[in-house]
């Protein structure tokens, strides 16, 4: 049985990124110095607003051949048509015609490789940008960024609305990141509302304070509440956030009936909506899941299906950060964890496929209107190396999206288990930054 | 001759109208109907079985208990203090010895550190510590009235032999552990079955199997994932490479889970931070030389793994290792050789007695023939005939070589079991230190040092800790033997606050680290739920609860986690709550679920509708949910709220909410 090196972790990349960094100069180095120092000034810039993330989360692993890369007229294809975007020159599949329009804002990365064929390893890598370890849980883009700046507001910065089967989380940066869970925006968000009348809820929290809390302190370790229990402070700010005004972004059915059918009136285009007015009020990070996608069998219509739900809202998303001028704060990612397979199967499904897929990019530092890479359009694919252009790997897109949001991705952790980590472990895809 | 069989009944004028009768009649039949619809409803879900003769009624709460403290405030001169008692279970004499020496380590320890200790804690505390920790929720109100009954020098003693053989302790550890030998994920589908392998583990402990043996079976575990559960050891990795083990997450996951060091930097470079060292430890009869540890150490560790081959619908099976990897900085591949990365002379040490044989005491460990010949025909001579690589070699684990053939090579002997061996070797004190940090971390909340599984070789060892190791091998790796040691020590009976009046002093985490209070641990997510569910249940929710509550418990507690947050395998990280977790406990459903007034299940109604006073609720209320009496301004304060006119139900169910919402709930003390 041979064993690559690469199987988890390959130790010659390792050391010759670690060398290259150690040695310094380069041009992919003093670009990405350049960069970084851009992006430091931008954040130094108090007028500029904080740099926020919206993930829409394609659960269950959509096919880059029905969504960002269809191969019209090979077998491999299907029935998926291309159409013309907004973009000279690029065409997108059939299945999203308002997104075609919205091209001309986004960075189509169409090469991603991942080593993750298992839904539950391969939603772990692409949302944390580091393969399952066991000795280790990594924080999710969403909890980086929020780690890295955590001025406080009263409602939590970082939400997972329609959370799937693994919502965002904090990891080794601490359960206080994780992401706040919350349903269809139509219903009332969960938990934040008391279930008794206000006056008894007082009572009741001035028993809590003054009767429960006094006497566990009592005899009881020095400066409990304040350095380890943290008990009232926390039950303080649950207060706040239930009274905050900032819970509004969440109550879509204020905006207007076109605008909520814009974004397609179904939980997905709420969620979205949601999304951008919480970004609007602050939050840094939230994401919106969109399940579905999963075609082992009758792949055309599922593909169909979910991408009809993902067209409206995605487009109008896009579209309303423009309008308001949020969009170079704010980084739209949109993505699952995987792609499917280019030869479609007995049941006229497609399975996974981590050799090759797409992912949407849009706003904050990174290029408007561009392709990065490529898939092979022959039938049938023998080589899963060789079948893509300009492999782009899970981790070099967080290195990227860091970037993009102003974060140094080569910041190295101190994790609870005494070793280093960094950020993220793949290069910044140059290209697809703005100059 | 033609008259009919019954004659029509003659009209009566005095008797009611045929449609009255009727709807009587329609009436009583459904009113019969539903009395039975309700009794078995209120059969199934509360449970009318007959009581034990010797339980006072737990649902009263007048009953009258054999205690003579009065809640936490009357402490002064300890009355309801906890003692020690050895005379329970086996290994009495043993243990008896043991807690001497760890009574003596302890006050040393305190007085080096010059520091004061708290009063022992009171029974009651004591006992919410032991079904915390070995249950996972605090005390019933039927199992506070059952201890009540007994003398307050047996309660403690009454209770852990209770909770040690009750299936509640083997489902909870066995889901404790199967998070650190597999993890919490749901792994890869069809060829790995997590929930069979918890199973399998509970059923281990319920048999009292032997750690050692517990671990041997692991590593060597061979055929089916579905009729051998143990196989999911190995099936869990089976989605990082090609339908096989995966020797690389084999060997870090094995040093982890059975040793407690952390190898895992070790797969792409040598240690150049000093954070794994390598060697022979002094304290495990070493010569105390270390190195740093070497890429060389991780995949010689690695190479043990791939002894071990899917076959299919035969499962896994044994094989020839064949492991072969690019260190960095070579030009090439070489073959790896397994190989242990210390005490390498017990590699193929001959076995000692009590390595292999239980010892014939009544709760020693279970056995069986698949046991046997996994585990005890580890001797010289097993040898057999080396396979090509790449072959299963089934021979290797069944066959036995005559014994005048002397020791075989070890490159030839059946490398997992070789290897199994050689993890649980008594002299490989490491692996008993590493169950017993783990099993201390359960039974405190937290671990004895810094870390549950990062214990290196060259830092010595918490001389309570290695106390504790070396009397759990002495044992024979008697798991509940080494609980009755853990939760007869000081640290465990120790309060968490000072003594009041001259005993009084400022604890501060000086305090904690030298044990001389017990600390104060948040609840993890699952003992939350355990706790809240638990008290709105008069009852103890046990195997003997109807199948409807438990569904509805087991309902309840997934939902809870859903929204709280599970923690998964880094379950045992020290966090303060966030406020998603404080929003559940002030708003959530579970809190209201379990304080609302429900006559038919809840603690709180039944106690509202059955207590002799104002005082009695209150008192009821703060034992079925704190596990403590109130104190007498507490009592006074809450009497005066149900006496305030806003509602007795109401008042009686804020309160439940608030005792819910204190952190003296939320936190182990």
């Amino acid at each position: 049985m041979q064993f690559s090196s690469t199987s988890v972790c390959n130790p010659i990349e390792h050391w010759s990124r670690r060398r290259i960094l150690g040695a310094g100069g380069g041009f992919f180095l003093s670009s990405l110095a350049r960069r970084l120092t851009i992006a430091a000034e931008q954040s130094a810039d108090s007028k500029k607003p904080p740099m926020s993330v919206i993930m829409l989360w394609l659960e269950g692993g959509p096919s880059q051949l029905e969504t960002f890369d269809p191969h019209p007229g090979v077998r491999a294809g299907g029935d998926t048509s291309a159409i013309a975007t907004s973009l000279k020159g690029l065409q997108i599949a059939d299945t999203l015609p308002q997104t075609a329009e919205q091209m001309h804002l986004a960075t189509l990365i169409r090469s991603v490789v991942g080593k993750e064929g298992d839904h539950e390893r391969a939603v772990y890598n692409i949302k944390t940008g580091y393969r399952p370890d066991p000795t280790l849980i990594h924080p999710s883009i969403g909890a980086v960024l929020c780690d890295a700046d955590d001025a406080g507001s009263d409602i939590p910065r970082h939400i997972s609305i329609l959370p799937g089967g693994s919502p965002a989380r904090g990891g080794f940066l601490g359960a206080k990141w994780d992401a706040f869970k919350t349903g269809d925006p139509r219903s009332k968000v969960p938990d934040v509302t008391p279930r008794v009348e206000d006056e008894r809820y007082q009572r009741r929290l001035a028993d809590l304070s003054e009767i429960l809390e006094p006497q566990f302190m009592r005899r009881r370790l020095i400066d409990m509440q304040s350095n380890r229990t943290l008990h009232m402070a926390s039950t303080e700010a649950a207060r706040r956030m239930m009274s905050s005004d900032q819970l509004s972004a969440f109550e879509v059915t204020n905006e207007t009936a076109e605008t909520l059918e814009a974004f397609g009136d179904d939980a997905f285009g709420r969620g979205c909506l949601a999304a951008a007015r919480l970004i609007e009020v602050g939050v840094r990070c939230v994401e919106v899941t969109l399940g579905g996608w999963d075609s082992h069998v009758n792949n055309h219509s599922l593909q169909t299906s979910a991408a009809s739900r993902l067209d409206p809202a995605l487009a109008s998303l896009l579209k309303r950060l423009e309008q308001r001028g949020l969009l170079d704060s704010t980084l739209v990612v949109c993505g699952g964890e995987f792609g499917r397979t280019p030869r479609i199967n007995t049941a006229a499904g497609r399975d996974h496929w981590p050799h090759g897929f797409s992912m949407l990019l849009a706003g904050g530092s990174l290029r408007r209107g561009y392709v990065h890479g490529a898939t092979s359009k022959s039938d049938e694919v023998k080589d899963a190396e060789n079948h893509v252009a300009d492999p782009v790997q899970i981790a070099d897109i967080h290195a990227t999206l860091q970037t993009a949001l102003g974060l140094d991705p080569t910041h190295e952790y101190q994790t609870p288990i005494g070793r280093p980590m960094a950020r993220a472990e793949g290069r910044v895809l140059v290209e697809c930054l703005q100059g | 001759m033609n008259e009919p069989f019954v004659s029509p009944a003659p009209p009566h004028r005095d008797k009611p109208p045929r449609t009255f009768r009727s709807k009587i009649g329609k009436l009583a039949r459904f009113g019969f109907a539903g009395f039975c619809v309700l009794s078995t409803f209120a059969f199934l879900t509360s449970g009318m079985s007959t009581p034990d003769a010797s339980t006072p009624d737990a649902s009263n709460p007048d009953a009258k208990p054999q205690r003579s403290g009065n809640g936490a405030d009357d402490t002064s001169d300890f009355p309801n203090a906890a003692s020690v008692s050895f005379s329970r279970g086996p290994h009495a004499e043993e243990r008896l010895a043991v807690q001497q020496t760890i009574h003596e380590l302890w006050e040393s320890r305190i007085a080096e550190d010059q520091l004061e200790t708290a009063p022992p804690a009171d029974w009651l505390t004591v006992c919410r510590r032991l079904s915390l920790a070995l249950v996972g929720t605090g005390l019933s109100l039927e199992e506070i009235r059952k201890l009540e009954s007994h003398p307050e020098q047996e309660r403690v003693e009454r209770h852990r032999e209770s909770l040690l053989s009750d299936p509640r302790f083997h489902d909870y550890w066995a889901e404790r552990f199967t998070r650190f030998y597999v993890g919490a994920d749901e792994g890869p589908f069809l060829v790995y079955r997590r929930r069979r392998f918890r199973t399998w583990l509970s059923d281990q402990f319920a048999a009292q199997i032997r750690y050692d043996d517990l671990v041997r079976r692991l590593i060597t575990a061979k055929g089916l994932w579905t009729d051998r559960p143990e196989v999911n050891f190995y099936t869990v990795t089976f989605d990082s490479g090609n339908g096989q083990p995966d020797p690389i997450r084999m060997a870090a996951r094995t040093c982890r889970a059975f040793l407690g060091i952390r190898i895992d930097c070790l797969q792409c470079h040598d240690d150049f931070l000093g954070n794994v060292s390598m060697g022979d430890p002094l304290w495990m009869g070493g010569d105390d030389d270390f190195r740093e540890g070497t890429q060389q150490d991780f995949h010689a560790l690695a190479a043990f793994f791939t002894a071990a081959k899917n076959e299919g619908l035969q499962g896994l099976k044994n094989r020839t290792p064949n492991y072969h990897y690019q260190y960095l900085d070579a030009d090439e591949e070489v073959e790896v050789q397994p190989n242990v990365p210390y005490r390498r002379d017990l590699l193929d040490a001959s076995e000692t007695s009590t390595d292999l044989n239980p010892t014939p005491e009544t709760d020693s460990p279970a056995r069986d023939e698949d046991t046997e010949e996994t585990l005890v025909s580890l001797n010289a001579s097993e040898q057999t005939t080396p396979a090509e690589p790449n072959q299963t070699d089934e021979r290797n684990a069944t066959e036995e070589r005559h014994p005048t053939d002397g020791p075989p090579p070890p490159d030839q002997w059946n490398q997992r079991r070789r290897l199994a061996r050689w993890i649980t070797h008594p002299e490989n004190v490491q692996f008993a230190r590493a169950f017993v940090v783990r099993a201390w971390t359960l039974m405190f909340g937290s671990p004895p040092g810094n870390a549950v599984d990062d214990l290196p070789l060259n830092e010595d060892p918490n001389p309570i800790v290695m106390t504790l190791s070396k009397a759990f091998i002495d044992s024979g790796y008697d798991i509940r033997n080494l609980i009755r040691m853990m939760s007869d020590m000081p640290a465990f009976r120790v309060d968490s606050q000072s003594g009041e009046g001259d005993g009084a002093f400022e604890v501060t985490e000086r305090h904690e680290r030298a044990m001389a209070v017990f600390p104060i641990v948040r609840l993890r997510a699952e003992q939350v739920a355990g706790a809240a569910i638990q008290s709105s249940r008069v009852k103890t929710l046990d195997r003997e609860t109807s199948f409807l509550l438990r569904f509805q418990q087991y309902q309840e507690e997934q939902d809870f986690l859903k929204r709280y947050g599970d923690m998964g395998e880094d379950e045992f990280t020290r966090d303060t709550a966030t406020i998603t977790q404080r929003l559940v406990m002030l708003n959530g459903k579970l809190t209201s679920d379990v304080s609302k007034w429900n006559p038919i299940l809840n603690t709180t109604s039944h106690v509202g509708m059955f207590a002799a006073d104002h005082a009695k609720v209150v008192e009821s209320l703060y034992l079925a949910t704190l596990n403590r009496y109130p104190t007498p301004r507490e009592s006074e304060h809450f009497v005066g709220r149900i006496e305030e006119g806003n509602g007795r139900k109401n008042a009686i169910v804020d309160i439940v909410w608030v005792l819910l919402n204190s952190s003296e709930f939320a936190w182990n003390h």
